[in-house]
């Protein structure tokens, strides 16, 4: 720091308040805009600019749909079942990680700040709590279309097969299953800001306790009766069932499409209740400042 | 005042501490008190600090400061007590009152891939700057980081990292600046530095800063207040000059030893506090 390079006349009067106002704020909803651009851009930077994160992203769900696409190959010749719905596995494996990507993408940019000690930079800045959850969602996005987008085009580019054809109902799919992955991710972020960082392993891991209810690659139906409760009781179960009837009876089921909707709301006030009471703990214990590697 | 200090006889008037009103007053607070299960961090202080000077919180380690810190910062929720920040109550308003603040403290860390640039750019966003590119710029001459501006933050050393602290400290231009040590780590050279620009900005903002800080020579140089903890509680408070003079001592180094070993309001025999209330 060189003495040239500080600001200001060095004889001004102590306490000189006509100063202070030199720095033009935002206020409201402009300020608040703002803040949510910031969480975009702080870990933006991070991965747009870092081919690595991006080829990491992609590499899991490329490398899934590429073993379900061989496996379709090998069985679709003597499998009535394929041969109707040649793509069911892959776009079942791409829907599936549209939920995965959902949930890291909300936990890992939470982890993110955990390990860079950054937590209590943001949190004595004005960023609220419902700011900082909104731009967890926004990276979660986008973090969900790098990954499975990717995955996307090597369907296509390897297999002819192309998600798009599930049409419109693939909106509704993608939400349903983003939201619901957003859900588990906060309650994640809760946990991990409960626990510490020991917990992180909770963030890459708990998604694979409801794929065997999720009905991913076969019915509900097949599941025993006490399971097939439980597997109605989440959302990405309804999603699947109606993604079977879009590509097996060329329907769109508005009833699992509204039950999901339905679930994902409480879901998702569940997931961001637990990520906020877990905040105030953190603010009772003083582990905010305190937290990280 | 704090009550520990007034219950050990320390009266503020005798040693020239200045008697703030709640207008003149940047930061009040009042019984304010910490626990962790059955361990009291913090134990029922109060003290304010005066619109546009600095104060430092002083203590061993243990003795409440960053408590305190965080509890003003709102990131810490009080057992009991007030706190009132530029007039709005903590943490209750923190969200009227964060803009107008900032802090910097070794506990907290910034993302080490984005350059410095990106890093101070977040937090313009942060703290809702128009301008933010004219903003950085001037930070960024103040602190002389212009050559470091895109380099990534983790590449540099830990001076240089401290400087693009305070660059974040200062970038929202803070009516309340909380420092935790500050300068620690730094050698010798940049630390004056540090403190320099510090003063400087302070005169030129009028900004309040309430600084913990284990530097003595820094608190002679900078403080105009001094707030002594020990164990979470308050047990003296003064100008730096004042605290020497009724401790009977040299530097403020040897009235942080005689407070930090318990040898709270014993007076040196022939000391000037001696003469004063002989």
């Amino acid at each position: 720091m060189s003495p040239a390079g500080i600001v200001g006349p060095a004889s001004a009067g102590r306490g000189d308040a006509s100063a202070v106002a030199a720095v033009e704020r935002h206020a409201g909803a402009a300020a608040s805009l703002l803040r949510v651009r910031a969480m975009l851009r702080r870990h933006g930077y991070l991965i747009l600019k870092s081919w690595t994160r991006i080829v990491s992203m992609m590499y899991y769900p490329t490398v899934t749909m590429v073993v379900w696409a061989f496996l379709t190959l090998y069985l679709a010749p003597t499998n009535n079942f394929l041969r109707d719905a040649p793509g069911f596995f892959i776009g079942a494996v791409l829907l599936w990680d549209v939920l995965f990507r959902g949930q890291l993408g909300v936990s890992l940019t939470f982890i993110e700040e955990l390990y860079a000690r950054n937590l209590g930079n943001l949190f004595v800045s004005p960023l609220t709590l419902p700011e900082y959850i909104a731009g967890q969602l926004a990276m979660s996005v986008l973090r969900a279309l790098i990954g499975v987008g990717g995955a996307c085009l090597f369907a296509f580019l390897l297999f002819r097969y192309s998600i798009f054809s599930l049409g419109l109902p693939l909106i509704a799919f993608f939400a349903n299953l983003l939201v619901f992955g957003w859900a588990i991710g906060l309650a994640m972020s809760g946990v991990i800001l409960r626990l510490g960082l020991g917990a992180e392993e909770f963030a890459w891991a708990a998604i694979f306790i409801l794929a065997p209810v999720s009905g991913v690659y076969y019915p509900v139906a097949v599941l025993p009766t006490w399971l097939q409760a439980v597997a109605w009781a989440i959302p990405s179960s309804h999603v699947f069932e109606g993604m079977r009837g879009a590509l097996l009876q060329g329907v769109f089921r508005w009833d699992h499409f509204w039950t999901a909707a339905a679930l994902n709301a409480g879901y998702l006030a569940l997931g961001a209740a637990a990520f906020a009471w877990a905040m105030r703990y953190a603010r009772d214990h003083g582990t905010l400042l305190q937290m990280g590697e | 005042m704090g009550s520990a200090a007034a219950e050990m006889g320390n009266e503020a008037a005798s040693v020239g501490v200045h008697h703030p009103t709640a207008s003149d007053s940047a930061i009040v607070v009042e019984d304010l008190a910490k626990s962790y299960g059955a361990v009291e961090a913090v134990k029922g202080i109060s003290f304010t600090v005066r619109r546009g000077t600095t104060t430092a919180l002083l203590g061993g380690n243990g003795a409440g400061k960053t408590t305190t810190l965080s509890m003003l910062l709102g990131v810490l929720t009080p057992t009991a007590g007030r706190i009132t920040v530029l007039g709005e109550p903590m943490p209750a308003h923190r969200h009227r009152v964060l803009p107008r603040m900032n802090f910097t403290s070794p506990y907290v860390d910034l993302p080490k891939r984005l350059t410095v640039r990106e890093n101070l750019a977040v937090f313009a966003d942060l703290y809702g700057l128009r301008r933010p590119r004219e903003r950085i710029a001037a930070v960024a001459a103040d602190c002389d980081l212009d050559d470091l501006l895109t380099r990534p933050y983790g590449s540099l050393s830990a001076g240089q990292r401290t400087r693009v602290s305070l660059a974040k400290a200062v970038l929202n231009e803070p009516d309340v600046l909380l420092l935790d040590e500050p300068t620690a780590s730094l050698d010798p050279d940049i630390g004056d530095r540090m403190r320099t620009y510090l003063e400087r900005y302070q005169r030129r903002s009028g900004c309040t800063m309430l600084l913990a800080s284990h530097h003595m020579g820094e608190v002679e140089r900078m403080c105009d207040d001094v707030i002594m903890l020990r164990e979470g509680r308050v047990v003296d408070q003064g100008s730096p000059r004042a605290l020497i003079a009724r401790y009977g001592r040299e530097t403020m180094e040897e009235v942080f030893l005689d407070i930090a070993r318990g040898r709270v309001g014993e007076r040196v025999p022939g000391s000037a506090a001696e003469e004063t209330t002989a």
